[in-house]
C-alpha cells in the first residue's frame, strides 16, 4: 500500500441512503403507511442535490443510483484505496430538515438504525455519526439515549443552518446528553431553509448558496461562546465539517476584538473567544479552501494558532479534491500526524476508546 | 499632531499642511443636532407623515432604541465625543473640527450618513428622506467645511427613485460616493440594483456601503442573535454577501468600470473568501457560465475596504499576509467618527506597515478612488 494517509482517520465521509423504501424496516408501523400515503419517497437534502458536481466527484460516482449509495464502491474508494483505519459516516438526509418534529424523529431514528445494520456491522473500519431531529431537543436527546450503547456511534450531527443560533439554551438537552455520553457535536455543513441563508435574503445560485455556508459556521461559533455554552458544559466539543477552514482566523481575530471591547454584555465568557475556540473547536480539513501556493496555504494554517484543531477529512464521494491530493503537499511530518491520526483522536473519546 | 502625518514626521500646523500629507477618514457619521433638523428638509406631506408615523424600519422591535442596544451612551458613542456646546455627537461641526478633522490631520472627511431613508419599509417616504439628506449634507457639511465630502443617499429598494436622486445629484462634486445599506432586501447583485449600477458607471461614482442597524432577514442564517456582539460579528457577512452575489450574478461582466467600497465591514475575510469562490466555482462553473473569469478576479478589480474596525490578529504579524493577500491599494483608512470604536491613524495598526503602504492606505488610494484632487 503506497498511500500517504495509511492508517489515517477520515473524519467525514457520507454513505447516502438510496431512498426511503430502505428505510422500511426501520420505521414503524403508523410511518410505513404514511411514507406510502404521503409519497416520502426520496428526502434528499437541497444542499446536496445529487446531480450537482460537489456531491459527487466523477470517479466516486457509482454506475447507477446517488454518490454514496453503493457500499462497495464506498469500501474500495473511501476505504481500501486510502488505507484508513476508520471513517466517520455522516450521513446527510431529509430526516433532519422535515418541519414535523415527529416525522423528523421518525426518520431519524430509521436513517440511523439503516446505518448501524446496513454499513457499521458490514465493515469494522465503520464508524457513525447519531443524526438528530433538532426540531425538538427532548427528542433529539432521547435518540442520543437510545444509541449510546453502541460506542461505534461517536458523534452527533446537525445541519450548520437551523432554527435557532445553536449556543440558545432550547438545544441544551442535546449538549447535556452529549457531553454525558463523550459525543462531539458535529455541525455539517447544510440548511433546514427557516430562514434566508443571507442577511440580504436568498441566493440565486447552488454554488453561491454553498459559498456562504462560512457565514453559518461563523454566527454558530459566535453563538456558542456568547450564551456560554462551554462555560456550561465543559467537556463539550463541536467539530465543523465541510464548513471550510481558512475563513476561521479572521473571525476570530474579529470576535477577539469586539470581545474586548465589550465582553460586559457577556459577562459569563471569562477569556478570549480564540483560547475559548481552540478549546473546544475542531474542523474537518476539506474542503480547505485556500491559497494554490504551498507557502501562502501555510502561512493561513498557522493563523489558526493551533495545530490541534483540523482532523483528516476526504469528504468522500464530494468533489473536493482530484486524484489522491486529500491534503497539499509541504505539511511538516509532525503536522500531518496529528491532522491524520492524533488529533481525530483526542477529539473522539469513543473512538479512541474502541482502538485500545 | 505630527503622528498621523503619513509622510513626515515634521511637527506644523495642520490647517498649513501642504497638500497631500494628510489622512483621509472615508467612514464619518455626520448627525443632526435635533431629532426634526432633518426632517425640516422634506415636504410638507412627508414631515407630517413622520411625526404621525415616525419612521419605520425592518425588525426593529421598538421605537426609540436599535434592535441591539449598544454598550456605550448615546447608543455606542466615543465617551467624548459630546459637543460642549450641547447636541448630539458629531452633530457640531467646530467640535468635529477640532476633535477629528484638525486633531487628526484630517486632508478629506467622506461622509457615511446613516441614513434610515435607506431602510425605511415606505419606499416612497425612504426616497424623500434621502433627497432630505443629500440636502442636509449640503447645507450643514459640506458646503461650510471644504475637507468634507457628501454621500448621496439612496433609497435602493427602489432602483427608479434612487436612479433620479443620483440623476439630481451627481453633478456636484461636493458628493463623492452613493451610498447604501449592505443589508440590501435582495443579493445586490440582483438585477432589481442594476438600474443604480449603471447611474454609478455613468457618473463615475463609487457605492459605499456601510452596515445599518436593521435588516429585512435574520442576522444569522439560523434566526436572530441574542446579542449586540453576535450582530457585530455578522455586520461583516453582508459585504461577503455582497462580492459573492455581484460576481456570481456576473454584475462585472456588464459594468466593468463599477467600483464598490465595503465600509466597516472588516477585511480580513476577504483573501478566505477569494479562495473559496474560486475553488467552488471551478467546480460549478456550469452553474454561472455568465462567470467567465476565477472570481478573484473580480474581486481584485471592482472592490476597495476600509479599516475600521481592523481586525486584530493574535500575532500582530499576520496581519501583513492578510494586507498582501488583499493587496494596499484596495485598503483605505477610516474612523468611524464618533462610534465607540473610533481608529485612531496613528494607532489604528499594531503592526508595521511600509511608508509606501502606509501612503496608500492612510491617503492616496481614497484620494484616486473618490477623485479628490480633481
Amino acid at each position: 500500500m503506497s498511500s500517504p494517509y495509511l492508517g489515517a482517520i477520515d473524519c467525514d465521509i457520507h454513505p447516502a441512503v438510496p431512498n426511503t423504501a430502505a428505510l422500511t424496516p426501520y420505521l414503524s408501523a403508523y410511518w410505513r403507511e404514511m411514507r406510502v400515503l404521503r409519497e416520502l419517497d426520496r428526502m434528499d437534502l437541497m444542499s446536496y442535490p445529487p446531480n450537482v458536481p460537489l456531491s459527487g466527484r466523477p470517479d466516486w460516482r457509482p454506475k447507477t443510483g446517488s454518490p454514496g449509495t453503493d457500499f462497495d464502491l464506498l469500501r474500495a474508494q473511501a476505504l481500501d484505496h486510502f488505507g484508513v483505519r476508520y471513517a466517520i459516516c455522516n450521513c446527510l438526509y431529509g430526516a433532519q430538515a422535515f418541519y414535523d418534529e415527529n416525522m423528523a424523529a421518525a426518520f431519524c431514528h430509521a436513517t440511523n438504525d439503516w446505518i448501524q445494520k446496513e454499513w457499521l456491522d458490514r465493515d469494522p473500519r465503520l464508524r457513525a455519526s447519531i443524526i438528530l431531529p433538532l426540531q425538538n431537543p427532548d427528542l433529539a436527546a432521547e435518540e442520543i439515549e437510545r444509541l449510546a450503547a453502541d460506542k461505534r456511534f461517536v458523534q452527533v450531527l446537525l445541519l450548520s443552518r437551523c432554527e435557532l443560533p445553536l449556543g440558545r439554551n432550547y438545544y441544551w438537552p442535546i449538549y447535556r446528553a452529549a457531553e454525558r455520553h463523550s459525543l462531539p457535536l458535529g455541525i455539517h455543513s447544510g440548511s433546514m431553509f427557516r430562514h434566508s441563508p443571507t442577511q440580504c435574503g436568498y441566493p440565486s445560485f447552488f454554488v453561491e448558496d454553498h459559498v456562504s455556508q462560512t457565514q453559518a459556521f461563523a454566527v454558530q461559533l459566535a453563538s456558542f461562546v456568547s450564551e456560554g455554552v462551554f462555560a456550561k458544559f465543559p467537556e463539550l466539543k463541536v467539530v465543523l465539517i465541510e464548513s471550510g477552514v481558512t475563513w476561521l482566523p479572521a473571525m476570530i481575530w474579529r470576535f477577539g476584538k469586539d470581545w474586548r471591547g465589550i465582553r460586559a454584555e457577556i459577562p459569563w465568557v471569562k477569556s478570549t473567544p480564540g483560547t475559548i475556540i481552540r478549546d473546544h473547536v475542531r474542523l474537518t480539513v476539506q474542503p480547505l479552501d485556500g491559497p494554490s501556493n504551498p507557502q501562502d496555504l501555510q502561512r493561513i494554517l498557522e493563523h489558526l494558532g493551533s495545530e490541534d484543531i483540523l482532523l483528516f477529512s476526504t469528504d468522500y464521494p464530494h468533489w473536493q479534491f482530484e486524484g489522491d491530493a486529500v491534503l497539499p503537499s509541504g505539511f511538516p511530518e509532525n503536522t500531518l500526524r496529528k491532522i491524520l491520526f492524533e488529533n481525530p483522536l483526542a477529539t473522539y473519546p469513543r473512538l479512541k476508546e474502541t482502538v485500545q | 499632531m505630527s503622528t498621523h502625518s503619513v509622510v513626515s514626521s515634521e511637527p506644523e500646523g495642520s490647517r498649513s499642511k501642504p497638500v497631500g500629507s494628510g489622512v483621509v477618514d472615508c467612514d464619518i457619521h455626520p448627525a443632526a443636532s435635533s431629532p426634526t433638523e432633518v426632517a425640516q428638509y422634506l415636504p410638507e406631506r412627508w414631515r407630517k407623515h413622520v411625526s404621525t408615523f415616525g419612521v419605520r424600519l425592518p425588525n426593529q422591535p421598538t421605537i426609540n432604541i436599535v434592535p441591539y442596544p449598544r454598550m456605550a451612551p448615546g447608543h455606542g458613542m466615543r465617551m467624548d465625543s459630546w459637543p460642549p456646546n450641547g447636541g448630539a455627537p458629531a452633530s457640531d461641526l467646530g467640535f468635529m473640527r477640532e476633535q477629528l478633522l484638525d486633531a487628526c490631520n484630517i486632508e478629506f472627511g467622506i461622509l457615511q450618513p446613516l441614513s434610515g431613508g435607506s431602510m425605511t419599509t415606505n419606499q416612497e417616504l425612504g426616497s424623500a428622506f434621502c433627497n432630505a439628506m443629500n440636502e442636509w449634507q449640503l447645507e450643514k457639511w459640506t458646503r461650510k467645511d471644504k475637507r468634507l465630502k457628501g454621500a448621496i443617499c439612496v433609497a435602493q429598494e427602489d432602483a427608479d427613485s434612487a436612479v433620479a436622486t443620483i440623476e439630481r445629484y451627481a453633478k456636484n462634486r461636493d458628493f463623492v460616493h452613493i451610498a447604501i445599506p449592505t443589508r440590501t432586501m435582495e443579493p445586490f447583485g440582483r438585477k432589481r440594483y442594476w438600474p443604480i449600477f449603471e447611474a454609478a458607471e455613468r457618473w463615475n461614482l463609487p457605492i459605499c456601503m456601510h452596515a445599518p442597524a436593521t435588516g429585512y432577514h435574520c442576522n444569522t442564517p439560523s434566526g436572530w442573535a441574542s446579542y449586540y456582539i453576535e450582530e457585530h460579528i455578522a455586520f461583516s457577512h453582508p459585504p461577503q454577501t455582497i462580492v459573492t452575489s455581484m460576481i456570481l450574478e456576473g454584475v462585472f461582466e456588464r459594468f466593468t468600470r463599477l467600483r464598490i467600497v465595503l465600509v466597516e465591514g472588516g477585511f480580513a475575510w476577504v483573501p478566505p473568501l477569494a479562495w473559496r469562490l474560486d475553488k467552488q466555482w471551478q467546480i460549478m462553473r456550469d452553474e454561472v457560465p455568465h462567470v467567465k473569469r476565477p472570481p478573484s478576479g473580480y474581486l481584485r478589480e471592482h472592490f476597495w475596504f476600509t479599516t475600521q474596525p481592523v481586525e486584530e490578529s493574535e500575532r500582530p504579524s499576520d496581519l501583513l499576509d492578510t494586507i498582501r493577500w488583499i493587496g494596499s491599494d484596495r485598503l483605505m483608512f477610516s474612523t468611524d467618527y464618533p462610534h465607540w470604536d473610533f481608529d485612531d491613524p496613528s494607532r489604528a495598526f499594531k503592526i508595521e506597515l511600509s511608508r509606501e503602504d502606509r501612503k496608500a492606505i492612510l491617503r492616496d488610494n481614497a484620494v484616486a478612488l473618490f477623485r479628490l484632487n480633481e
